[in-house]
């Protein structure tokens, strides 16, 4: 019989009784917290013919790739007006993997941001309202910075970056919408 | 009017009053062209998107990291000056490569070039400084096994260069965690609540006769596994700009067995960081504490060291930091062997993924002291 020496056996038998422990509780850290349409709902009920299509011409990367550091990887985005609000579904990379945030711009100012997929291994609490609730009524200043301060999560650096990032195109997004219709 | 006229004037009208008919046939057909033309430009822009995408989303992803260091510093004892350091050294070169085998499982690893050339006699060296594969046990929970950074401290985790001020790692998580510390093993981490996380892991441990913590690093290479070490975290990010963590380790004999008496060790260790718009604060307290009495007589049964640091964003760009250092690696008998530094500098981001920076550093131990400054640039991607 194969035996463990005894620091291993106790602190095997600790870890794992841990772990079982560990693996019970509820899961919530990683992958699709809404679908982007039920956020639509949710934000739109069911308002009809809302749904739009913009084409992302050079002129509007040009300005993308000043706020993202790079042109998004899309020739066409869907967006979602009525009355004075527009809702955006956008991704941007964090560390490895795309975050997915549905970020509605109400007035030129932002009303609600939500991570709807995320995929990256550690980051996650961005998801959290203590974190997007600071982005609430944030607008977009001349240097198509956020005209407030956001506070940073400790160990989710980038995708706090990449939410950050994110909410500066939306607001960009809706202006050239908003001012063009 | 005569005939010939008649019939022209007959011909017109007639073409004229056709004209409608045959415009309304050739506009169905347009019509139908358009319609078929956006289809088919909707397909291809579809595919062109699918395309755009398909470079951002591959399985394998390459990263990394890298520091240059110049570093200017005279040395006095006693008032006299003892040396001058005037070294120019490419610290770090670090390549992540990490693979996601499939939705659940994926590698993470880091390999290291220090100091910018490694070989027999030369000034540097080769490091893995992680290796390991990371299972997805549910979505809120993973674990890894392999060769991971251990769970300890503010920067032996995170310590790419554009993530903290100075030009140089803080002396005390050098010295008394010691950064940068990786064992090899099994652990898992995870949240527990919202803002609320966790790390536990099972390791290898170091090996030292004399309690000598940094030298005791084994680096995973042909490392002796008499005796390991469990290390866990707790850690509280539940509030914007807010990190408090506790870590905690033991190891059952940190001599591996080679002491005739058993060396147990423990570190304690916390910190705090805060951030509040361009103003940021951060401290962290060390401390091992030794059984056994080849540590007990070089001092060094008892080691620990603290450091805390203000900084200020006085544009997106442009931070100013001080930071004082305080630490001991014998702090078990009588002798004077405090170390003391204060660093107070500025880093520039002229991008959010490059840093230049500049440092006073002021040191002290004893009846000896350093003075001098530090600059350097960093970049990671």
């Amino acid at each position: 019989m194969f035996l463990l020496p005894s620091p291993l056996k106790s602190s095997g038998a600790t870890l794992l009784a841990l772990v079982l422990a560990l693996c019970a509780t509820p899961a919530t850290a990683r992958g699709v917290y809404q679908q982007p349409t039920e956020f639509i709902n949710e934000v739109f009920g069911q308002q009809q013919n809302i749904a739009k299509l913009l084409w992302l011409s050079q002129e509007l990367q040009t300005s993308i790739k000043q706020i993202l550091g790079h042109a998004y990887p899309t020739l066409r985005l869907r967006y979602w007006h009525h009355d004075d609000s527009t809702a955006w579904v956008l991704e941007e990379i964090g560390k490895e993997k795309p975050i997915t945030l549905g970020v509605v711009v109400k007035a030129g100012k932002i009303e609600r941001l939500n991570v709807l997929v995320f995929r990256e291994s550690r980051g996650s609490e961005i998801r959290y309202p203590f974190f997007s609730k600071q982005f609430y009524g944030r607008s977009l200043d001349r240097n198509l910075s956020l005209d407030g301060k956001i506070d940073g999560i400790s160990g989710a650096t980038l995708s706090v970056r990449a939410a950050k990032k994110l909410a500066r195109l939306a607001l960009y997004l809706h202006q050239q919408v908003t001012t063009k219709s | 009017m005569n005939k010939q006229k008649q019939t022209l004037i007959y011909a017109a009208v007639t073409a004229l009053i056709s004209t409608p008919a045959l415009a309304s046939n050739e506009l169905d057909q347009l019509k139908q062209q358009v319609e078929t033309l956006q289809s088919q430009f909707n397909q291809t822009s579809t595919t062109v998107e699918g395309l755009m995408q398909q470079g951002s989303s591959s399985a394998t992803t390459i990263g990394g990291y890298g520091e240059l260091h110049y570093n200017n510093i005279e040395t006095e004892t006693n008032g006299v000056v003892t040396g001058k350091k005037k070294e120019i050294d490419f610290h770090r070169f670090v390549l992540f490569i990490n693979h996601e085998f499939s939705d659940r499982v994926r590698l993470f690893s880091e390999l290291e070039l220090e100091h910018s050339i490694a070989g027999e006699g030369q000034a540097g060296e080769i490091e893995l400084e992680q290796a390991y594969v990371e299972f997805d046990v549910n979505e809120n929970h993973t674990a890894k096994g392999g060769l991971f950074l251990v769970p300890v401290g503010i920067i032996n985790e995170t310590h790419e260069p554009t993530t903290f001020y100075g030009v140089e790692r803080n002396p005390v998580e050098k010295n008394i965690i010691p950064a940068t510390w990786w064992e090899a093993g099994a652990g898992m981490n995870g949240e527990l609540a919202p803002g609320w996380n966790y790390d536990l892991a099972m390791h290898s441990g170091l090996n030292t006769t004399d309690g000598d913590i940094r030298g005791g690093r084994q680096k995973v290479g042909k490392a002796v596994a008499n005796d390991w070490a469990v290390t866990g975290r707790i850690r509280f990010t539940g509030i914007a700009g807010t990190e408090l963590a506790l870590s905690a380790q033991n190891q059952a004999d940190l001599a591996q067995g080679a002491n005739a008496d058993d060396n147990s060790a423990t570190l304690i260790e916390t910190h705090a960081i805060w951030n509040n718009g361009p103003f940021a604060a951060k401290a962290l307290y060390a401390s091992w504490d030794i059984d056994g009495a080849a540590p007990k007589a070089a001092g060094k049964d008892k080691q620990d060291g603290y450091y805390i640091e203000g900084s200020w964003k006085v544009r997106s760009d442009l931070g100013l930091f001080a930071r004082f250092n305080s630490w001991d690696k014998s702090a078990g008998d009588a002798s004077d062997s405090e170390e003391d530094q204060t660093n107070i500098g500025m880093n520039w981001w002229p991008h959010e993924d490059v840093v230049v920076k500049l440092d006073l550093e002021s040191y002290e131990k004893g009846s000896t002291e350093k003075n001098g400054f530090n600059a350097g640039i960093g970049y990671q991607f």
